[in-house]
């Protein structure tokens, strides 16, 4: 027996599926989600999606750049081999600025990919969306919104027929079963 | 008081924007028109290119091997130049790199759309030369294998970096920056390698349908296995989902908040290596803001000479278009007249400044022995980008093609004469001597355009060459206010 995971509904254009994202967020449905080839303005408001929380990481990575800039140059040139070079100081805040700037920016950056990452619980190997047979136009040219059967709203007849009712171009039942 | 009756009468005028997109192309068009490039039989141009880059990148191999076996007497470098080819070199690489950072980054911020059909090409063409510039600093260091005494790691001889000199900052600065780019870069390529991973097995269909041997079925089922694997590791289980969108969008915002500071700091940086030392020419506080104006210059100059022939050989017409051109030739018109301006002021401090050392460096470049170094760099600097004013200029193809080549070769003569200049005729003239490169240095410099070429090719052949999923969102049918 295939497990099932959701229905999908495919969509044509951009408005389409912003449109039908709205009614699916106004039914008070939660574990649903809209597959587009491209970011579509405005899709996040219509969806109801927080604010990202990947700006969390890019500060940590900062923070800790900037700070081990620092700490590096205190370390190397006051603490651990005090050496006179041109009459000045062993640690200044201001010569290693370069070198505390650069990292804030290469750590901050890392923590940025490696937010969006963690937040998108990326990389994944499979995922029971990848099953649909017309997959490969969701990175192409088509609009889909798949509602899970584990939503609390979730019916077999009812979320198709309400699917449906969004003027979609064809409803399909997504399985949870990874071949291959 | 009524209104007056005039202003029913007043419409607003009807100016369109010139469109991203022309002919309405649609998103299985674009598609289409990227993916297959990857995805279509090899060119047979692109062997022959690529072959003749791979002869010419030898060259910087042989250098190197003959450099690192001899020692690095085998360059022109002598007292008093002790810093000749490889550091002009290296800054007009790195210099070149800039643009594709500025379009990715500063262009994002800014919201300016027609940067999504050239920011993938011109962040490739950063990364390559980066590529190329390290390998002079690397080489300079003399006994190569040491160079990771660079970085602060711990030796046996227990002593550390300078951090106060500025030759370090631009360990950090070049290494950052080189970085942060293949991130950028690699990250905004992730939908659109989905998408190809997507097409795989219905090319590898069409490909395994017209095979006729044995042999070459075989062939294609080896190819397509790796190339599943290939693109289906890079894209990451990437599926389009709006959720990862938003994460998506704010990160490449993030990284194009970061990325700008760091473009403007990586130049400012190369800048102090100049700046800092109190050689008269070097010693200016304009070089930071005249080196990234440089920067950017020389980057666009290099992004037209690339993205013509392409759009030519690919038909990209409808993706870059003749207003991408015009963007492209009026960022070179502004920033090359930053960098007339620039040479104007540097005259101006000297005679105000009246130190006679400084003076005498400005007088020695423009009528000295490197006058001629000096007259080709203002030619192609100030004078060929002055052509962008006029449509007429900007509309033929051909003439900004070969202005943006007069642009590359300017921008090394500027380097050269900031570096020789300066110290081939220092303070005491009993020191003086003229700086000539030697063939082992011509031969170093000549490879590094064909390694740029491999890696270029390389990445055309296999990675998508125009960032399709950024084309479509900018494009008319994305807009989804667009029926209220």
């Amino acid at each position: 027996m295939s497990k099932q995971y959701g229905y999908l509904a495919l969509f044509d254009s951009a408005p389409a599926v912003y449109n039908a994202a709205r009614s699916v967020r106004d039914e008070g449905f939660k574990k649903w989600d809209v597959l587009t080839p491209f970011p579509v303005h405005g899709l996040d408001e219509a969806m109801g999606l927080r604010r990202s929380k990947v700006p969390v990481f890019t500060l940590c990575g900062g923070v800790i750049g900037f700070i081990t800039g620092m700490l590096i140059a205190w370390y190397m040139g006051q603490f651990d081999y005090p050496l006179i070079v041109g009459g000045k100081p062993f640690f200044s805040p201001i010569f290693p600025f370069p070198v505390a700037y650069e990292l804030t920016i290469l750590l901050a950056a890392f923590g940025t990919l490696g937010g969006m990452f963690i937040t998108n619980r990326l990389p994944m190997h499979y995922h029971p969306v990848m099953n649909y047979d017309k997959f490969r136009h969701l990175t192409d040219d088509k609009f889909a919104i798949v509602i899970e059967s584990a939503d609390a709203l979730f019916s077999e007849t009812g979320t198709r027929e309400f699917l449906e009712s969004l003027d979609a171009e064809e409803v399909a039942l997504i399985s949870d079963e990874e071949d291959e | 008081m009524g209104k007056p009756s005039v202003l029913e009468e007043v419409r607003p005028a009807s100016m369109p924007r010139r469109p991203i997109i022309e002919n309405e192309r649609n998103f299985t068009w674009i598609t289409q028109k990227i993916c297959g490039i990857v995805e279509g039989k090899t060119p047979t141009w692109w062997w022959v290119a690529f072959i003749i880059s791979a002869m010419v990148a030898s060259f910087t191999l042989m250098g190197l091997i003959y450099l690192v076996s001899t020692g690095t007497g085998v360059w022109g470098l002598r007292n008093p130049t002790f810093w000749g080819w490889a550091i002009v070199n290296f800054v007009f690489w790195i210099g070149i790199g800039h643009a594709g950072t500025l379009i990715s980054a500063i262009l994002c911020l800014l919201k300016q759309k027609w940067r999504t059909s050239i920011n993938r090409a011109a962040e490739a063409m950063t990364i390559f030369a980066v590529i190329c510039a390290g390998i002079f600093p690397l080489f300079h260091v003399g006994r190569v294998w040491l160079a990771w005494w660079l970085f602060p790691l711990p030796t046996s001889n227990a002593i550390w970096p300078n951090f106060r000199s500025p030759l370090e900052w631009d360990v950090f600065a070049v290494s950052t920056y080189g970085t942060v780019s293949v991130l950028f870069w690699y990250m905004g390529m992730i939908p659109d390698l989905a998408t190809i991973r997507d097409r795989v097995p219905m090319i590898f269909e069409e490909r395994i349908a017209n095979a006729r041997t044995a042999f070459q079925k075989a062939f294609e089922r080896f190819y397509f296995g790796f190339r599943k694997l290939f693109y289906g590791i890079l894209a990451m289980g990437w599926r389009g989902s709006n959720r990862h969108w938003s994460n998506y969008e704010m990160a490449y915002l993030l990284l194009a908040g970061l990325s700008t500071p760091l473009v403007l700091s990586v130049h400012t940086v190369v800048s102090f290596d100049f700046a800092v030392a109190n050689l008269p020419g070097w010693h200016t506080t304009i070089f930071p803001p005249y080196f990234v104006a440089g920067a950017i210059f020389s980057g666009f100059g290099m992004v037209l000479t690339l993205m013509l022939p392409l759009r030519a050989i690919f038909g990209l017409q409808d993706l870059i278009t003749q207003y991408h051109i015009d963007c492209m030739c009026k960022i070179c018109l502004a920033t090359g007249s930053m960098v007339g301006y620039a040479y104007g002021m540097e005259f101006f401090i000297a005679w105000y400044g009246a130190n006679p050392y400084e003076g005498f460096a400005f007088i020695n470049r423009a009528f000295g022995p490197y006058a001629w170094a000096y007259w080709i760099m203002i030619s192609c600097n100030v004078i060929t980008p002055q052509f962008f004013w006029f449509k007429w200029a900007r509309n033929n193809l051909w003439l900004v093609w070969i202005l943006s080549c007069f642009i590359n070769v300017g921008m090394w003569f500027e380097r050269f004469v900031i570096t020789v200049t300066s110290l081939a005729n220092d303070f005491l003239p009993a020191n003086w001597d003229y700086f000539s490169p030697t063939v082992v240095d011509i031969f170093t410099f000549f490879g590094t355009f064909g390694l740029f070429g491999v890696l270029f090719l390389l990445f055309i052949r296999f990675l998508p060459l125009l960032a399709f999923a950024e084309i479509k969102a900018v494009s008319k049918q994305a807009d989804v206010h667009a029926h209220h």
